[in-house]
């Protein structure tokens, strides 16, 4: 056989086993078969655990870092920010309407909830992003997502709903589906110039250190936030943790609750269904 | 005699085309530099996957032709270019290889 | 304004736990702001918890203090009901204080 062939013989099959797992993304997304097999496989890689214990994160990897955090949870540091939220969220807008009015049960009890996807407007919506819909819609400015005030409403919001399951729903609609797809395919890309993938630390690597930190998984992940983190002296919300969390990696993030940020959320949350909401939360 | 002449003179040309990079970088070389530089770092935007390396190579490249070092600049640009040019490949890429994390 | 210390101490009959959360930015003044200006000192200079007239615990703080300390500490002695009488003062001469009830 001459070389020539030889190569084109190899390419060609090189090709077709590059093609292979394209053949199988090509089905619909199926959230619920990805939601057993995600828990399946933090549940089998962590014996110990209860599924509930994963809320936790780090904590529940370290049990130096567990009893440390035990005790700091009698006196939790996120304790300022959630009395801040608490009074914020019953201080009337100028134009004397409450937070309340703009989520169902008042705003009580219901982030278990978010995020959502609004038929409507064909879009993921979170829980920060309804915030500050209500502001705007009461003509009052929008806050800063990464910090503070957005940080101090989500945890007294989070501190309402603790010990409820995640109740993320995606309804029976391609647009539903292909936003949850997206959140997937954004959670297992590597990206910035550590070629990181949110997996690669959280999928592959949970309880191992990257440097002095301790990694979370990534089931349960969303259900602490907001978390006052002991980095940063101060609350961060979502938004906050996966702006860093790009930057960290060395990629350039892009704006708080962009589609991808809100698609990622909408997929983590999905893949935690039936775990408690254990925010607000402290981190190291 | 006149091929010999053409051969050298040829030659000459080769070897100053080829050792540029001994001779001190031009203002021209380092705008060249940073404009391809750039487009590349505008592809991976148009993405939405740049890295912040990249802007800080390219922030370094502006600094040193800023202060009249424009092979530094020159070089810097080279390295933005690189880092651009990686984190557009990385972006292609990671539209198929994202599976092979995937648990199932 | 709410009181910047939240407090919890509980005794046991013979000693008294006590556990205090203090809001405070504690700036150590070494740090720049974004514009690249220094934060200026801004720290608690001292803390006293007092029982029964006499302090149980008293704390020279500086810079190294990070911000909203937490303060776990036990004394012998103090009973339910009794008062405890916590304050402190920082670097600006702005001070606060607080008295809790032992449980």
């Amino acid at each position: 056989m001459s070389p020539r062939k030889a190569i084109s013989l190899v390419s060609a099959a090189l090709a077709l086993a590059f093609a292979a797992p394209s053949a199988i993304a090509a089905d619909t997304p199926n959230p619920m078969a990805d939601a057993k097999a995600f828990q399946k496989f933090f549940t089998t890689k962590f014996p110990k655990l209860k599924l509930e214990d994963f809320v936790n994160g780090p904590y529940s990897m370290n049990e130096d870092l567990y009893k440390q955090w035990q005790e700091k949870e009698q006196f939790p540091p996120y304790e300022f920010a959630l009395e801040a939220g608490k009074e914020m969220f019953a201080t009337p807008f100028k134009n004397g309407k409450t937070y309340g009015d703009c989520f169902p049960n008042q705003g009580i009890g219901i982030r278990q909830n978010y995020p959502y996807f609004d038929d409507k407007e064909g879009k993921v919506i979170t829980l920060e992003l309804a915030l500050n819909r209500c502001r705007e819609a009461n003509g009052e400015p929008p806050f800063s997502y990464v910090k503070d005030e957005m940080a101090s409403l989500t945890a007294y919001m989070a501190f309402t709903s603790r010990g409820k399951p995640f109740d993320i729903k995606i309804p029976d609609d391609p647009r539903a589906l292909q936003a949850y797809q997206k959140g997937k395919e954004y959670f297992y890309t590597r990206r910035g110039q550590l070629n990181f993938s949110c997996a690669t630390c959280h999928v592959q690597e949970p309880g191992e250190r990257i440097r002095a930190e301790v990694l979370a998984p990534a089931l349960g992940i969303m259900n602490a936030l907001p978390i006052y983190r002991s980095e940063w002296s101060g609350m961060g919300t979502t938004s906050r943790r996966l702006v860093t969390c790009n930057s960290q990696t060395r990629a350039v993030p892009i704006n708080p609750q962009d589609e991808e940020y809100r698609d990622l959320e909408y997929y983590l949350s999905y893949m935690s269904n039936g775990l408690p909401i254990s925010g607000p939360g402290a981190r190291p | 005699m006149k091929t010999i002449t053409r051969n050298l003179l040829s030659t000459a040309v080769l070897l100053l085309a080829g050792s540029t990079s001994a001779l001190a970088a031009s203002e021209a070389d380092f705008k060249a530099a940073y404009a391809a530089a750039e487009a590349a770092n505008k592809e991976a935007a148009g993405l939405r996957n740049q890295w912040t390396t990249t802007a800080a190579t390219l922030a370094a490249a502006k600094k040193s032709a800023d202060s009249g070092d424009f092979d530094q600049a020159v070089a810097q640009s080279r390295e933005a270019e690189a880092l651009a040019k990686a984190s557009v490949f990385q972006a292609t890429s990671e539209k198929e290889r994202w599976k092979d994390l995937e648990i199932r | 304004m709410a009181s910047t210390i939240r407090v919890r101490a509980t005794s046991n009959g013979d000693i008294t736990e006590v556990q205090a959360l203090i809001q405070h930015p504690m700036d150590s003044g070494f740090v720049k702001d974004a514009q690249g200006a220094v934060i200026p000192a801004h720290f608690i200079r001292e803390l006293t918890f007092e029982y029964d007239g006499k302090a149980v615990f008293t704390a020279d703080w500086g810079p190294a203090v990070s911000k909203d300390p937490y303060v776990k500490f036990s004394f012998k002695g103090g009973k339910k009901g009794d008062d405890l009488k916590i304050g402190w003062v920082d670097n600006k001469g702005t001070s606060d204080a607080t008295t809790a009830k032992i449980q």
